[in-house]
This record gives C-alpha cells, sequence and structure tokens, in this order.
C-alpha cells in the first residue's frame, strides 16, 4: 500500500506574523517558512506504518512556487520514498488544492491518503474533507491514534464531547491532530540522502483543473490589541478588584 | 434568501454555539434548521426565529460521508449552509462543500453582507476579509462572535427526514467521553485554566478545582497541559482546541503562547497567575499576580 502526504510550505511556528502595511495579505518576503507542523505529523504517521510493514511507500506532494520543493527534500529527508512537485505560482485555495491532488490520487492509487488536519497559515481545516469528498472515500478527521488492520482503519478523533473512534474501509483520507504522533526530526545523513531520491515536477496547469479561486481575498487587518491591565499585589486585592472594578463576581 | 443550519443538541438541549450559528444565519434571511438523531428535536422546535426543522433519526452517529451527502441533496433550496465551529461541523461542512465544489469559509467571526465575511487566520494573529462568489455558501461560524438566539419563543415546524443508504464504508465504533458536572467551556461564564506550572496531573485537579467550585466555573488547559497528561483533549483551550470567550478568564500557570491566546483573548476578563512576570499572557491580562500558583489558589479559594 502506498501512503501519499500532501504537505504545505508555511511561515515557520515560531515567527509571529506580520500584517502588510498595505492590508493586502500576512509578510512572506524574506520570512523564514517550513513544512506545517500538523503534515510532518501527518507523515511521520505515514513513515511509522511503513516501518510496521503495513505500508510500502510514502510520497510526500506538494502545490507551490518551485520553491516550495524545500518542504519535499524535508518530508524525503524524513523518510518519504520519493516526491511530487504541482508547480504554480498562482495563489490556491484549499477546494483548487483538492481538486488537484483528486488527480494525482487517482495517478498513485495510494491506500492512505495522510495529511494535517489544518494549515497553520489560513488555519481553514478543510482540505482533508474536501479530497476525501471527491474521491467518495471516507474520512478520519483530527486523529489522534491510527490503527491499520484488515483493509481497514480505525482512528481516534478528537472531538468536542472527548474522543470518537470510527472504523473505516481503504482507501481512506486521514487529517492529523496534535496528539497523534511526535515527528521525526530529520538527520545530516538523511538530508544528504534525500538529495539524492526523486523530485518530480508536474505544472499545475497541465492537469486539466481549474486553478481560479471562488473565494477573493478582499483585506487582511491586524486584530483589535488587548491592553495590559495592572499587576495587583495580594489575591485578596484581586478579589475586591473583581467584585467592585471589573464587577464579574 | 434561505439559510440552513446543522444544529447540535447535548443533554436534550441544543447547543449554544449552534444557536449562535442561528442568530448569524438569520442575517441572511428565512432561517431552517436540520438536528440528527433522536435528541433534542422538542428543544430545537421552540428555538426563536427558526421557521422549519429538518429532523433526522437515522443520522445519529452524525458521520460525515451521509450527512454531507444529505446535506447536498438539500443544498439547491439554500443560499447559506452553516453550522457552528465545533468539531462535528469542521467536520461535516468542508465535506459538503467538497461535494459541491464551493470553497468553505471556516471559523466566521463577522458576516459584512451576504457574501463577504470575516475570519481570523494565522492563529487569529491576523483577520481576513473575504468574499465568496460560490451560489451556496457553506460557513462554519464561532460561537464566541455571535449572540445566540432564544432557546424559547419559537415554533417551528417538525419535518422527519429519510437518511440516505450509508455506504458501509465508515462506521462509528465509540465515543469516550469525560463525565463532568461543570458546564461546559465554550460555554461557562467563568473558566480557569491550568498550565505546565501546575506540574502534574494531581495538582491540576487539587488545585483548580475548588476555586472552580466557588466559582461555578469550567476549568480548561494549556496545550503543555494536556500534552503532558494532566487533563484530556477536550479541555484544551486555543488555536487547535476549544475557543472560549467567558466573562471571566484565570490563567494559572501558563505563559500565554500565540495558540493559547488564539483561544482566549475575547474573554471579557483577564486574570493571569504566573511566577514568571515576563509571561506573555500578562500583557493580554486586565489582573495580574506574579507569585506562587501553590501559594495563590489556596488563598483565592479561601478569599471567594
Amino acid at each position: 500500500m502506498k501512503v501519499l502526504v500532501p504537505v504545505k510550505r508555511v511561515v515557520d511556528y515560531n515567527i509571529k506574523p506580520r500584517v502588510a502595511a498595505d492590508g493586502s495579505g500576512v509578510e512572506t518576503q524574506g520570512v523564514k517558512m517550513s513544512m506545517n507542523p500538523f503534515d510532518e505529523i501527518a507523515l511521520e504517521e505515514a513513515l511509522r506504518l511503513r516501518e510496521k510493514n503495513q505500508a510500502d511507500e510514502v510520497i510526500a506532494v506538494t502545490i507551490g512556487p518551485q520553491v516550495a520543493q524545500d518542504v519535499l527534500r524535508t518530508a524525503m529527508a524524513m523518510g518519504a520514498d520519493r516526491a511530487i512537485l504541482i508547480r504554480t505560482d498562482a495563489e490556491i485555495e484549499p477546494r483548487v488544492v483538492a481538486n488537484l491532488l483528486k488527480v494525482i490520487v487517482e495517478r498513485e492509487n495510494p491506500g492512505i491518503v495522510s495529511m494535517g488536519k489544518q494549515a497553520i497559515d489560513d488555519d481553514m481545516n478543510a482540505t482533508g474533507q474536501m479530497l476525501a469528498a471527491k474521491l467518495g472515500w471516507p474520512q478520519g478527521t483530527f486523529a489522534s491514534q491510527v490503527t491499520v488492520a484488515d483493509s481497514k482503519v480505525e482512528v481516534a478523533r478528537e472531538v468536542d464531547g472527548g474522543t470518537e473512534v470510527l472504523s473505516l474501509s481503504l482507501p481512506a483520507v486521514i487529517t492529523a491532530d496534535l496528539r497523534l504522533n511526535e515527528p521525526r526530526y530529520a538527520t545530516l545523513p538523511n538530508i544528504m540522502k534525500a538529495r539524492k531520491k526523486p523530485l518530480e515536477t508536474i505544472e499545475a496547469d497541465s492537469l486539466g483543473v481549474d486553478l481560479t479561486s471562488h473565494l477573493k481575498l478582499v483585506s487582511v487587518a491586524e486584530p483589535p490589541e488587548r491592553t495590559a491591565g495592572v499587576i495587583v499585589e495580594t489575591v485578596e486585592e484581586l478579589v475586591e478588584k473583581l467584585k467592585t472594578e471589573a464587577k464579574v463576581i | 434568501m434561505t439559510a440552513l443550519v446543522l444544529i447540535e443538541s447535548e443533554h436534550g438541549k441544543i447547543r449554544q454555539a449552534s444557536r449562535s450559528a442561528l442568530a448569524a444565519a438569520a442575517q441572511f434571511g428565512d432561517v431552517d434548521a436540520i438536528i440528527l438523531g433522536n435528541e433534542g428535536i422538542d428543544a430545537a422546535a421552540k428555538l426563536a426565529g427558526v421557521r422549519k426543522i429538518l429532523h433526522v433519526p437515522a443520522l445519529k452517529s452524525a458521520l460525515a460521508e451521509p450527512t454531507a451527502a444529505l446535506l447536498a441533496s438539500l443544498s439547491s433550496s439554500y443560499s447559506h449552509i452553516l453550522s457552528a465551529a465545533s468539531s462535528m461541523g469542521k467536520n461535516i461542512l468542508p465535506r459538503l462543500a467538497g461535494l459541491l465544489d464551493v470553497q468553505p469559509i471556516s471559523d466566521v467571526v463577522k458576516i459584512n453582507d451576504e457574501a463577504t465575511f470575516v475570519r481570523p487566520i494565522y492563529a487569529g494573529n491576523a483577520l481576513a476579509t473575504v468574499q465568496s462568489s460560490d451560489t451556496v455558501k457553506v460557513l462554519t461560524v464561532r460561537g464566541s462572535s455571535f449572540d445566540p438566539v432564544a432557546e424559547e419563543g419559537g415554533s417551528a415546524s417538525v419535518e422527519v427526514l429519510e437518511a440516505p443508504a450509508e455506504d458501509g464504508k465508515s462506521s462509528f465504533l465509540r465515543l469516550e467521553q469525560t463525565e463532568s458536572d461543570r458546564p461546559e467551556l465554550e460555554v461557562a461564564r467563568v473558566v480557569i485554566s491550568g498550565g505546565k506550572g501546575l506540574k502534574d496531573e494531581s495538582n491540576f485537579h487539587s488545585l483548580l478545582e475548588p476555586v472552580a467550585d466557588k466559582l461555578g466555573a469550567a476549568i480548561g488547559a494549556s496545550r503543555a497541559a494536556v500534552d503532558s497528561g494532566f487533563a484530556p483533549n477536550e479541555m484544551q483551550v486555543g488555536q487547535t482546541g476549544k475557543i472560549v470567550a467567558p466573562e471571566l478568564y484565570i490563567a494559572v500557570g501558563l505563559s500565554g503562547a500565540i495558540q493559547h491566546l488564539a483561544g482566549m483573548k475575547d474573554s471579557r476578563v483577564i486574570v493571569a497567575v504566573n511566577l514568571d512576570p515576563d509571561a506573555p499572557i500578562f500583557k493580554v491580562a486586565d489582573y495580574g499576580i506574579v507569585g506562587d500558583l501553590f501559594e495563590v489558589l489556596p488563598a483565592l479559594e479561601k478569599a471567594l
């Protein structure tokens, strides 16, 4: 069984995003970019399936400009066997991402698509569900545990009321939540080895998918700032202020 | 224009986050609601401002596959299909959008007009205004951003819908729940959250619970506290956990990482207790105490 792992290149999670002065978006020029952390978790899960002999090939795929191949090299340094760059300079919305990934899935025929539950830039939390819908596959979103057995996968999901466990027939789409696993680091020898692994480039506009967005970004603004309040010295003073000043207890 | 809202019940009542989604939907025109399973139907029929309840008894497990398919079959009658940005809404609505080939809009916090919406991006570090050209708009909305419709006052008709045949590709096995008598995190008037500063699970319970009991508060946790096993995942407050906006939020022994702030910074009054005077949580707190939580919490319990 192949496992396909879509990964996204995003502003590194340690960087505080800055809204562009003209309100056109968030600054990405000259900012450190990395693989979306949820995608690292999804990749780690795919690698573990391969190590348990439940998968025989892990393929990373990304969509973006030439420079997005960085995250594919990282994926291969972590252990992915090969990678596919769907190259485009256009801004692609999650709906289009799902349409492009569908073409790749139909070409590669993986048993599992393992992907992050959301990207930490646009926080849409939608691509996995949309891809599953378009493929007619079952979905296991927000996964905290994945167990493959007998052409089925059992997925424990983090939901509002606790943990829900589903059984899905394969093929299926699984989206990774934070506590699914702790991704490994790429070691230097593996980074070197990854340079020799195959990376295929496909032009996005050669796949017969309409790349235009249905959702237009009108503007981006800073959220209203909260201002720091006062430091109180004692618990009694705190309770007094909560009662008389804030009137909240 | 008519909107359809997928609503959720809990203990026979309609969840507040769903009532907030109904309030958001009312900005578009008439509102119908769809409810799965057999609980909360009477409560749903009494909701203020709802024209019709579509009741789907067969889909009690709310599996995404048949639910999204059913919503897709109803979509031609609606201009907008919404739900709360709950784990259920976020599971089902994007799948519906996938079936319809529309771009869903997640976590809406403001509606400018029928096609223009505001939503947080980058863990709430920026607010994006977006405009949809889709015929049917699929939205999940942040409960804390819309005042919920009243639980009573309406008299909606109830129509029972057959569910489409399940394709057998997914099945519900079980729900592992943590039982609690405390108020639900997202609707509690007061929330007290603990972080790694509590040092272990036993402290997490023995120090936070007495204060929570005095205040009738829900208990939340930072991601670090959940990752360390102090608290179950459903107690996590933050970008990837629950988004809360109570009247009073008390943050204890947590530094205030960006992703935590994203889940609570809209609270009306924030109190922070931390040993480190430079902890980022103090930058958003209305009242701070720089001190040892092992002394402050018992003292707070006594003073309340």
